[in-house]
Order: structure tokens, then C-alpha cells, then sequence
């Protein structure tokens, strides 16, 4: 099974998807920052970057609903810590900004993950400097989260076709027992992965 | 709890990539010393291991649900510092590749939930070991450690909002440290419940080699326990008590029919430390907070006992009769 849910689109072949990754990192970085520096009392520079945004989502070839479906699923975790802005003195002002400058910033990640390998994010950020055990990390867990994904998939299944309703009580044990389950088979996991890693000739 | 970008000033920011560059890399330079290079993929596994855990939901009262924060469960599992890796590592690749917590406010993330949390959880869980014994000490260590850790980290993040004038710490505190109080307890239940299960299925993938302790060690840990968190409830205290309270009525309802009488009504300018909270305000905070640790300690030797009973004696060392 495929589990293309986190970077479904990062594989295309756009002009934005041939640009090195470098760039598309740093490009990144310079529109957060100034999305997030800028003062809010300058409403022209975020309908600008709004508008700079849709224009990379249409060259992306990357198509909006994915966008729009993924920032409403990210928004209500932004809206939840911003509600507590509301109460002070010109609340509503605060909530106003951080909700648009917020909104931006997730759409240009998003733009950034959905138009960009993680291999070649990694590799560009070990050109910049990041030690290479944490490069290492970081590929390994990439690579097996949607292995574990799938593992996790099969433990429910099996649960499921053996328990046919469960009370409140045993949910929590099942999960529990899913959750060690995991643990067990990932450390199990890498176990095997060293031993491949070290056949390679890795170290 | 992770923060998206927007919500930081750049000098919060700057201040939490700062401490949390130092302690990754302190981290990563103690793993690659002393971890075996056999750990390396280990840690990339458990760092996905915990990314699926958090995925999956735990049912919580009135048809809510949380999530796994995990940070105490590595840290129990792994060791603090693989653990604060595991957990960066978590985050930097959720604020990548999900948008999930922002790219600027990644230093503060990782410094709550990735250095804060198992840390803090690690503490606490050690402290314990010295007072409660064997399968079920280790069990009731956990639980409490998980709910303070992720109360813990959940201040830090009140504190961060409020260092940056985003949100009134009047409002952040109560909000965040009691939301986290509920969620903690679930932390807490579904950590203890998953460190039995791998207790049973695996017990030698939890070889912690804590000595067993005398009664002296014992009742030290229990002071030290103790003096903890009344500690933490004094320093917190104070700044809970400023809460007005027809705040803290609109904050506890988060009514949004409100949301209009809400700014007018404060009347405390933005970011005003000042402490004009009377003493039954302080003795509030502090009685609730006790109340909290209190619970949670009670809950968790409940759910220990009942998961470990007293006649077994898996653990060999575990008898008294032969220390």
C-alpha cells in the first residue's frame, strides 16, 4: 500500500520541481521571515505574498484542492492556540495577524514539501552544515515511517478481526498492547537494518 | 502544542533555537560517542515509532481524543539523550514535511517537546525509582513522570506565547496548563499501559539497571518528589493568581458569544507582570495544583497495582526478603 499522504506531489516534473533544492529551501526561509517580521499594518505586502503563493501553487502544477484540504486540516491546530490571543486589550487585531501570517507560512511549506524529494531537502541541508548522524536519523526515519505505517495497519486489522466490539476499558489496553507491539517490532526492525546496513559496508 | 509560525517574536525564537541547538547537539556529540553505532538505526526507527504512535488517538471524555506526546516513552524506552534526538528528529520532520509547527518557531517546538519533555519526564522518572520498587514502582514512575512532563511542556509554551506579547500569560496559562492537566492523565494511562505491555511481551528491552534502594534512599526520593512539586506550584503560583475572574470564566468556557466583551474587560494593559492576585487566589492555584499531582500519583499506583498485583514476583530481585 501506498501512503503518499505526507509529500503526494513532491515527485512531479514542474519548472518549480526541477529547480535544486537549495533554492526551494531558501526561498522558503526568506518568504517566512518576512511573512513573519513584517508588521500587520502593511496589509498590501501579505495580499503580495498571497498572490506570489498562488502564482508558484499554478506553475507547481501541484492542484489546489490538495492545498485547500490540507491547510483546513492544519488551521483549526493554528486557530486553537490563537483564540487565546483574543483575550487582552485589542485582541482581536493580534488574532487577525497571526491567523494571516500563520495561514501564509503553512501554505509556503506546504508548497516547499509538495515540491521537493525529502532525499534532496536532506541532502541540501548536509551541504549547509547539519552533522551527518542526524542526516542519517532523519533518512532512516523517512524511509521506515511508512513501513510502520503499514505495520501498524496490519496489527489493527488482526485486532479487528478477532475483536468484535470492545469496552472502553480493553480499547485502551488494545491500544497500549498495539503501541508496545510497534516498539517491539521496530526495535526488531533495526536490528535486521544494521545488520544490512553493516553487510554494505555502512561505517 | 506545537506552534506555528507567526505566533514567536524573534527574540523568543532566537532564545529557544539557541538552548535547543545546544542541547541537540549535546545530544547528538554524547550519542556518537557513546551509543554503539548498532543504536543509530535504532533511534532513526524509534523517532518513526513515535511519529505512528502520535498518529493514533486515544478516546478522551465527551467524544474528544488526544494523542501520544511520547516524549516520557522515549525517554524511558531509549535514555534521555537518545530520546531528545528521537523527539527533535519527530518534529523536524513533522514542521517539513506536514507544515505541522512552523519553521521559525521550530527551535521553540523542539525545545518544549523535544528537550523539556523527556528531560523533564526522565527526571521526574528517576526520582521516583529511588522511592517505589520493582515492576510496580517502575510503573507508577512512569505515569507520574509522563503527566509531568507534558504539563510541563505545555507551561513552557504558555511562557514562550506570552514572552512574545502574542497572547496574555493570564489567558496562555490557564488554558495550556489545564488542558494538559486532563490531557496529561491520558499521557500517563496509555504510557504505563504500553511499558507493561512491552514489560510482559519483551521484558528485556526495558534493562533499566537502577539499584534497588534502602529505606533511606526511599524516603529521600520522597522528599525530594515532594519538595519538587511543591516547588513548581510555588513558582507558578504567583503569576496564575493575576487572572481576572471574568476571565477566567470566558477562558474556562471559550464561549465565543463572548468573544466581543472580551477585550474591553481586561483591563491590564498587554504583557503586564504585575501580581495584584489575593492570597485566596494564590491558595487556589495551589490547592488545585496539589490536587493534580496528588491525583495522578493515586491514579497511577491504582493502574500499577492493578497491572502488577502484589503476590507477583516477576522480577527476581524484587523480593524483599533477599536485599
Amino acid at each position: 500500500m501506498r501512503h503518499d499522504f505526507l509529500d503526494r506531489y513532491s515527485r512531479l516534473s514542474s519548472p518549480i520541481h526541477r529547480l535544486p533544492a537549495a533554492v526551494k529551501l531558501l526561498s522558503t526561509l526568506c518568504i517566512i521571515v518576512a511573512v513573519v517580521a513584517m508588521p500587520f499594518t502593511e496589509p498590501w505586502f501579505f495580499a503580495v505574498a498571497f498572490g506570489l503563493l498562488l502564482v508558484l501553487m499554478a506553475v507547481s502544477a501541484i492542484p489546489w484542492t490538495f492545498i485547500f484540504r490540507r491547510l483546513v486540516l492544519l488551521e483549526p491546530l493554528a486557530l486553537g492556540i490563537a483564540v487565546m490571543a483574543l483575550f487582552q486589550t485589542n485582541g482581536t487585531m493580534i488574532f487577525l495577524a497571526i491567523l494571516t501570517k500563520s495561514t501564509l507560512c503553512l501554505f509556503t511549506v506546504i508548497l516547499l514539501s509538495n515540491t521537493t524529494p525529502f532525499e534532496d531537502l536532506l541532502r541540501s541541508l548536509g551541504r549547509i552544515g547539519v552533522p551527518r548522524i542526524l542526516i542519517t536519523i532523519l533518512a532512516l526515519m523517512y524511509r521506515y515511517l511508512f513501513v510502520l505505517i503499514d505495520e501498524r495497519e496490519r496489527l489493527t486489522r488482526a485486532r479487528m478481526s478477532r475483536t468484535f466490539t470492545a469496552s472502553r476499558v480493553r480499547r485502551w489496553q488494545l491500544l497500549a498492547s498495539l503501541i508496545g507491539q510497534l516498539f517491539v517490532r521496530s526495535t526488531e526492525r533495526a536490528e535486521r537494518i544494521y545488520a544490512a546496513m553493516t553487510a554494505r559496508g555502512w561505517k | 502544542m506545537h506552534i506555528p509560525d507567526g505566533f514567536l517574536d524573534a527574540k523568543t525564537a532566537i532564545a529557544t533555537a539557541t538552548f535547543s541547538f545546544a542541547g541537540l547537539a549535546t545530544s547528538l556529540r554524547h550519542a556518537s560517542r557513546h551509543l554503539p553505532g548498532r543504536k543509530i538505526p535504532l533511534i532513526g526507527l524509534a523517532a518513526a515509532f513515535i511519529f505512528v504512535a502520535q498518529m493514533l488517538n486515544f478516546p478522551v471524555a465527551s467524544g474528544t481524543s488526544g494523542h501520544l506526546l511520547g516524549a516520557t516513552l522515549a525517554a524511558v524506552l531509549l535514555g534521555p539523550s537518545a530520546a531528545v534526538i528521537v523527539m527533535s528528529t519527530v518534529l523536524i520532520v513533522q514542521a517539513l514535511l506536514f507544515a505541522d509547527g512552523g519553521i521559525l518557531a521550530l527551535g521553540a517546538n523542539v525545545f518544549n517537546m523535544a528537550i523539556v519533555g523527556p528531560l523533564c519526564g526522565y527526571g521526574v522518572y528517576r526520582l521516583m525509582r529511588v522511592a517505589f520498587r520493582g515492576e510496580y514502582g517502575r510503573l507508577v514512575s512512569v505515569g507520574v513522570a509522563s503527566w509531568f512532563s507534558t504539563v510541563a511542556a505545555a507551561i513552557f509554551c504558555a511562557g514562550e506565547l506570552a514572552w512574545s506579547g502574542t497572547v496574555a500569560w493570564s489567558a496562555a496559562f490557564p488554558a495550556m496548563a489545564g488542558v494538559h492537566m486532563a490531557t496529561g492523565l491520558g499521557e500517563a494511562t496509555i504510557t504505563m499501559l504500553v511499558i507493561a505491555s512491552i514489560a510482559r511481551t519483551r521484558p528485556g528491552l526495558l534493562n533499566d539497571k537502577i539499584p534497588q534502594a534502602t529505606g533511606r534512599e526511599r524516603s529521600t526520593g520522597l522528599v525530594l518528589v515532594s519538595l519538587l512539586i511543591i516547588g513548581l506550584l510555588l513558582l507558578v503560583a504567583p503569576h496564575a493568581s493575576q487572572l481576572p475572574d471574568g476571565l477566567e470564566k470566558v477562558a474556562s468556557s471559550l464561549g465565543f458569544e463572548h468573544r466581543s466583551t472580551a477585550g474591553p474587560m481586561v483591563s491590564t494593559p498587554l504583557r503586564d507582570y504585575r501580581m495584584p492576585g489575593t492570597e485566596s487566589d494564590s491558595t487556589a492555584t495551589i490547592i488545585a495544583g496539589l490536587v493534580g499531582a496528588v491525583a495522578v500519583l493515586a491514579l497511577s499506583s491504582i493502574l500499577a497495582r492493578v497491572l502488577v498485583p502484589r503476590d507477583r514476583t516477576f522480577p527476581p530481585q524484587q523480593n524483599p526478603g533477599k536485599v
